[in-house]
């Protein structure tokens, strides 16, 4: 066929890789040969198909505890390395204790029974393994206008971003994670010292309901539904605050 | 040996590795064995590490590590054809404007990208799921970049039939 070439050279114009005199002979070749319009319109239609699909998988819970428990460290401790490890310990047995107190704690939050206890023990093993360095967000940043679009295309739902900082709670960023099976919004704000992440996704029934809250080995959480999605506010914040941040994140 | 640097540096990409590696041996258990393992491999040659792309450093030795596993284990999915040439996809259909259908569905798709020939089927994870430009990946891969754009122009195309035979055989021909 003619066009073998510019079959190719499709390709790198959908991925943004050629430069801008050969884009443009690309964009003037289209429209005028229906088999490159035809495969350009195709290929366009593939890479729609893979953002919405959302192949991408992440690692697993827990591989990352087991990777850094493999790696060998000093004999000779350096005090840092022994607080770090220390503070692994007591991460871990925060999480023992979560579970165990979850379980008789939350029988019947959110009307979910079963669900709803692992959802509050997944809910802050998230938020903790968010404060781990380099796990806060993926995209930083102040801007209620840069957060909000960044989660286009990567979950399927927009999340409500907006920025508190004259309130004394400014936006920190946001992150995708991964609860209960699904694709979340985590949008990271803060208080002072404090981090607090608010998750956020879809729910089924729309109906609203009043606000939850509960707490566990130091950490609060408040859950809220509204507008079709839930919202769960999770921080170290004491929570008379972190209900004042909920107000506001309601007005 | 500075543990602690390797975790601030290397772990933040362990969803790259994870995801690189899952896609090539197409096992969630195998995948993590491997990760594992590229780590601890990782840990070993962090002393030589300059700085730069963390991420891209570490998936070369996922990827090595990945394809040494496959020749052990499953040395069949290795001899998959790699045919290069590209053309203009060619396919019998009545109504050429009613190629490919809008929706995708994620099943069809993930099942599709795996039966793909493995070589492409890592430039396509490393462009669309990675998101990894051409150069990153024809350093990554250690192929002309050229040659990139050609496997990812194949791939996709092999895709897009594997993915119409699968709409064919649900019925839904000839769908806009």
């Amino acid at each position: 066929m003619a066009c073998d070439d510019n079959a190719r050279l499709i390709h790198g114009y959908i991925d943004g890789e050629l430069d801008l005199v050969r884009s443009l002979e690309i964009e003037e070749h289209v429209k005028t040969c229906p088999d490159c319009a035809q495969e350009l319109w195709n290929q366009q239609t593939l890479r729609k198909a893979f953002r919405s699909a959302n192949l991408y998988e992440r690692a697993p819970e827990g591989l990352e505890a087991k990777i850094r428990a493999s790696l060998p460290r000093e004999s000779k401790v350096v005090p840092l390395e022994r607080r770090r490890a220390l503070q692994w310990l007591a991460v871990a047995a925060a999480i023992a204790v979560v579970l165990f107190t979850t379980f008789r704690v939350l029988p019947s939050l959110i009307g979910r029974p079963e669900s709803s206890a692992v959802m509050a023990e997944e809910i802050v093993t998230s938020h903790i393994r968010s404060l781990q360095p380099g796990h806060l967000v993926d995209v930083q940043s102040t801007d209620q206008h840069t957060v909000k679009p960044w989660f286009n295309g990567k979950v399927d739902f927009s999340p409500p971003v907006k920025d508190f900082a004259e309130e004394g709670f400014p936006l920190v960023g946001g992150r995708l994670d991964y609860l209960d099976h699904r694709n979340v919004a985590a949008l990271v704000y803060q208080r002072a010292k404090h981090i607090i992440n608010v998750y956020v996704w879809p729910e089924e029934s729309k109906a609203a309901r009043a606000p939850r809250s509960i707490s566990s080995q130091g950490y609060n959480m408040i859950f809220w539904q509204a507008g079709g999605m839930y919202f769960c506010a999770v921080s170290d914040l004491n929570t008379r605050e972190l209900q004042q941040f909920v107000d506001l994140l309601q007005k | 040996m500075d543990a602690g640097r390797f975790e601030r540096i290397v772990l933040p990409h362990l969803d790259a590795a994870f995801n690189l590696a899952r896609w090539l041996v197409r096992n969630q258990q195998d995948a993590q064995d491997i990760v594992q393992e590229a780590c601890l491999r990782a840990f070993k040659f962090f002393g030589g590490f300059q700085g730069g792309d963390a991420r891209s450093w570490l998936l070369k030795i996922v990827r090595n590590t990945s394809y040494s596993f496959l020749e052990k284990n499953r040395p069949a999915s290795l001899a998959e054809e790699f045919d290069e040439k590209v053309h203009v996809s060619e396919m019998p259909e009545p109504d050429a404007e009613a190629v490919l259908v809008r929706s995708v569905e994620t099943r069809m798709l993930r099942e599709a990208l795996d039966e793909l020939p493995v070589r492409f089927r890592e430039i396509i994870v490393l462009r669309e799921l990675e998101g990894l430009s051409y150069k990153e990946i024809a350093e990554l891969t250690e192929i002309p970049i050229g040659t990139v754009m050609s496997s990812l122009a194949r791939g996709r195309e092999r895709l897009r039939e594997s993915l119409l035979r699968a709409r064919g055989k649900e019925g839904l021909r000839g769908v806009r």
